[in-house]
């Protein structure tokens, strides 16, 4: 199935048109050549990977973000938005992957907070407001009540509330970040059917999403980003997944993920049934040297909350860990250390950094003891230490001695990377390995997981990223609600197969299928 | 931002190098009485229990907790002691006792904080009115003086024919002590780290629980000696001993260069801090100021050590958007 073809009449004008938008955060650029044209009546795809600015992007048509240069017009006019309210008034709403909703109060309350139809008297008249929010659903085609309170939707029928909204608000501009990162397969199906109505209504919308296969049923028209540029525009049917990807990289993709066929070795992890009461349950799985195992799944399924259990900063209720053989007390991260395990976690600002401290000395923090002499700590030692794992990561920093804050999300991540292969470990577990870093420093990554494998390493590569986890992975972990729901080799893996898995369907092929 | 963790501040420490020689000429012009040995004696001595609370107090801030009940572990040791010795234990069982207790008292808050993940402010403001509570009962309002002579005696007396008092000594192996492993050792450096971001901390097998227990049993350690120091040198075991320390402890650490968020100060910083307000409580009180603008004097500095750096962030943060801009 294709996305109906674009028809537009002659003369029409865009509905949203912004070009050449910049916007820098002190001395971050994030956003750099912003540009897009979005026509009534289309579905646009916005791809990029994370950090390419696509954020930045949305945020400045929302109002949020004021831009520091470029030009944006709306139905031909150009506009210029102060403040969110600027946008909401232009016909512009953002549907955002968390809703903000009041869950106390109903539906039609919701949509109408702070605008309520009032009588004479300065009484809410509750009854019209429910009478219009209900027919609006119904329009939508969803079955929702407008009197039932927010609190126990689903993030779904969040979403179709602040759709509803912003229909409410008459929007003609939807943009959509990412709606379908936590929905399962039939909702969004329904996410979609709403989409198309409202397109066939003549609704703009611009759809942000990782999932390419969404793309490619959806969306008549394309804009890729890299690196705070719009890089590429496309109608859909000019593009195939390898060029969306390869554009998105900037780069040809065998040489973009190194992939080394190495011979795997012993079991350097094995966990068995691990589990967690309510947030993961009888996980079991191996990784032996040499290999890249990933763990796929959506955001959500209880992947790096497996990953903390290992290392020991989550609490488990049953299973074990075997670090080369030997069982590994859990929930003590020192002694996971010291087995040989190291944990790049998911979000470096909060759990992988001590940003006020300079890079020496964050680099140091896994490796104390070892840079001791008589107790104390041989300033020289952890100097050499930092600018050594600096040299082979090709970390960017004007000394060791400046704060880890006033490094860019890269270089971050190298900071952290080296910190924990300072240790030596036998199982390196990464989180995100490439959240929110430039094209260039994730290819830096993939270089130095690859090196790590070939010299005996066993990585499990926690990824949401679909092209990271096919290009980098030998075989292929799912998770879906808590549960390991597929394990695939890295020869019959695609992204539909994946996808199934993590949403939860049985996968006939998969060995240890649920 | 620019400098450094745990490098000494320097910016701050040169503005405190500053303020010292201005505190020493006021003190000079205030009183002739203030330059000479015995004064100088007295300055020193006067120095003994705050700083002995603030050495500890800094690491335990520097780790983003704070201690509240320094001050009145040290009034219940105060008491513990008198009690004891009435009781005729003799004078090395009494010091023991009571360095066992405040130990305990910081057991007991390290215990309350750390197992239960609670607030260090609540449960300190808590165990401030706790044990001053206790201190209370042990001793009601009467004081003990008859302790033995040859040891109160060392309280109020110089090393030889220096004008160095003799308790003043302990401060010094202690202040060495406390610097060496704040500044060098790998238990310090993960001070730093957990007061900087715990969570990352624990990530990199850090035993943050572990370090912030010692933190409280030391600081609990600390003040029951503040507390026998205090009695030897007044002679006196009172139930009110102390009270109100906790409030120049904390302004001297802050006063220091210490982060009152964690991760950033040094002890040298404290230190300097340390000397500053003896040397000002001191030129005041020569020159028959009242208690009630010492009080003053302390909440001003205190504000002004988390006021300042505040402020010289905020010129410097638009500095350099200014700079941003004009690039632009």
């Amino acid at each position: 199935m294709s996305p109906s073809p674009l028809n537009l009449a002659p003369g029409t004008t865009p509905r949203l048109e912004l070009r050449n938008a910049r916007k820098n955060f002190g001395a971050v650029r994030a956003l750099e050549n912003g540009t897009l044209t979005l026509w009534p009546g289309e579905v646009h795809a916005l791809l990029g990977e994370n950090g390419a600015g696509k954020s930045t992007l949305v945020k400045i048509l929302a109002g949020v973000h004021q831009p520091d240069g470029g030009e944006l017009r709306v139905d031909g006019q150009p506009r210029q938005f102060a403040r969110p309210s600027d946008a909401i008034d232009a016909g512009i709403a953002v549907i955002y992957q968390e809703p903000t909703l009041f869950p106390e109060l109903s539906i039609a309350e919701n949509i109408y907070m702070g605008r309520q139809p009032l009588d004479r008297f300065g009484r809410i008249r509750a009854e019209t407001m429910q009478h219009a929010v209900q027919e609006m659903l119904a329009s939508l085609g969803v079955n929702l009540q407008a009197t039932q309170s927010v609190r126990g939707l689903s993030i779904a029928d969040q979403q179709v509330v602040e759709i509803a909204k912003a229909l409410s608000l008459n929007a003609n501009v939807l943009i959509m970040d990412e709606p379908t990162a936590a929905l399962s397969r039939p909702e969004v199906e329904r996410l979609f059917a709403i989409a198309e109505r409202l397109r066939a209504a003549n609704v703009a919308i611009l759809f942000i999403t990782h999932r390419l296969e969404e793309v490619f049923r959806l969306a008549q028209r394309i804009t890729i980003m890299r690196d705070g540029a719009a890089v590429h525009f496309a109608e859909t049917h000019e593009m195939t997944h390898d060029s969306i990807v390869s554009r998105m990289v900037g780069r040809d993709l065998a040489s973009y993920y190194p992939k080394a066929e190495v011979e795997p070795g012993e079991i350097a992890l094995a966990v068995r049934r691990l589990t967690r009461r309510g947030v993961f349950k009888d996980i079991s799985f191996t990784v032996r040297r040499g290999e890249i195992v990933a763990l796929a799944g959506l955001v959500g399924a209880g992947r790096s909350e497996v990953a903390r259990a290992i290392f020991g900063v989550d609490p488990v209720d049953s299973g074990d860990v075997q670090i080369k053989g030997k069982s590994l007390l859990l929930g003590d991260p020192a002694a996971a250390v010291r087995a040989g395990l190291a944990l790049v976690p998911e979000d470096r600002r909060q759990q992988g950094l001590a940003l006020d401290m300079s890079i020496a000395h964050n680099a140091a923090l896994t490796v104390l003891k070892r840079l001791v002499h008589w107790g104390l700590i041989s300033n020289q030692s952890e100097r050499n230490l930092a600018q050594d794992w600096g040299r082979k990561l090709k970390l960017k920093a004007h000394s060791m001695d400046v704060p880890a804050s006033t490094l860019s999300g890269g270089n971050q991540q190298k900071v952290v990377l080296g910190k924990w292969l300072a240790t030596h470990p036998d199982v390196l577990i990464i989180d995100e390995p490439t959240r929110g870093i430039d094209v260039g420093a994730k290819a830096e990554v993939y270089q130095t997981l690859t090196e790590l494998v070939k010299n005996g390493m066993a990585v499990l590569m926690i990824s949401s990223e679909l092209p990271e986890v096919l290009g980098m992975a030998d075989r292929i972990l799912v998770m879906n609600e808590g549960r390991l729901t597929a394990d695939i080799p890295r020869a019959q893996a695609d992204e539909a197969r994946i996808m199934a898995a993590a949403l939860g369907q049985s996968d006939p092929h998969s060995r240890s299928a649920a | 931002m620019s400098t450094a963790t745990h490098k000494p501040h320097l910016g701050w420490e040169v503005m405190l190098v500053a303020v010292l020689a201005a505190a020493l000429v006021l003190g000079r012009s205030l009183s002739a009485d203030f330059l000479t040995t015995s004064n100088i004696a007295n300055l020193l001595a006067d120095f003994t229990e705050i700083a002995l609370m603030a050495l500890p107090m800094t690491l335990i801030i520097i780790a983003a907790d704070i201690d509240l009940s320094v001050a009145s572990i040290m009034g219940m040791s105060s008491s513990l002691m008198g009690v004891l010795w009435h009781m005729g234990l003799p004078m090395p069982a009494v010091i023991v006792l009571c360095l066992v207790a405040g130990t305990l008292a910081g057991v007991f808050n390290g215990v309350v904080i750390v197992t239960f993940a609670l607030p260090s402010l609540a449960v300190t403001i808590g165990t401030l009115a706790l044990f001053r509570g206790v201190s209370y009962l042990l001793l009601g309002d009467q004081a003990i003086a008859d302790f033995p002579t040859a040891l109160t005696t060392f309280g109020i007396s110089n090393v030889g024919d220096t004008f160095i008092p003799q308790p003043f000594v302990i401060v010094i192996v202690a202040a060495i002590g406390f610097t060496v492993l704040l500044q060098a050792t790998a238990f310090g450096r993960s001070l730093y780290a957990i007061g900087s971001n715990q969570t990352a901390a624990r990530f990199s097998g850090i035993n943050v629980s572990r370090a912030r227990l010692i933190l409280y049993v030391v600081s609990g350690l600390m003040s029951a000696l503040a507390g026998i120091i205090y009695t030897l040198r007044f002679s006196s075991a009172r139930g009110d001993n102390g009270e109100g320390f906790e409030l120049s402890v904390v302004a001297a650490v802050l006063f220091g260069g210490v982060s009152i968020f964690g991760g950033k100060g040094s002890l040298p910083g404290v230190l300097l801090s340390l000397v500053i307000i003896a040397v000002l409580k001191n030129a005041l009180t020569l020159s028959d100021v009242s208690s009630e603008v010492l009080t003053i004097v302390t909440g001003v500095l205190l504000l002004s050590s988390v006021l300042v750096p505040n402020l010289v962030n905020r010129w410097r943060d638009a500095r350099q958007q200014k700079a941003l801009a004009a690039h632009a």
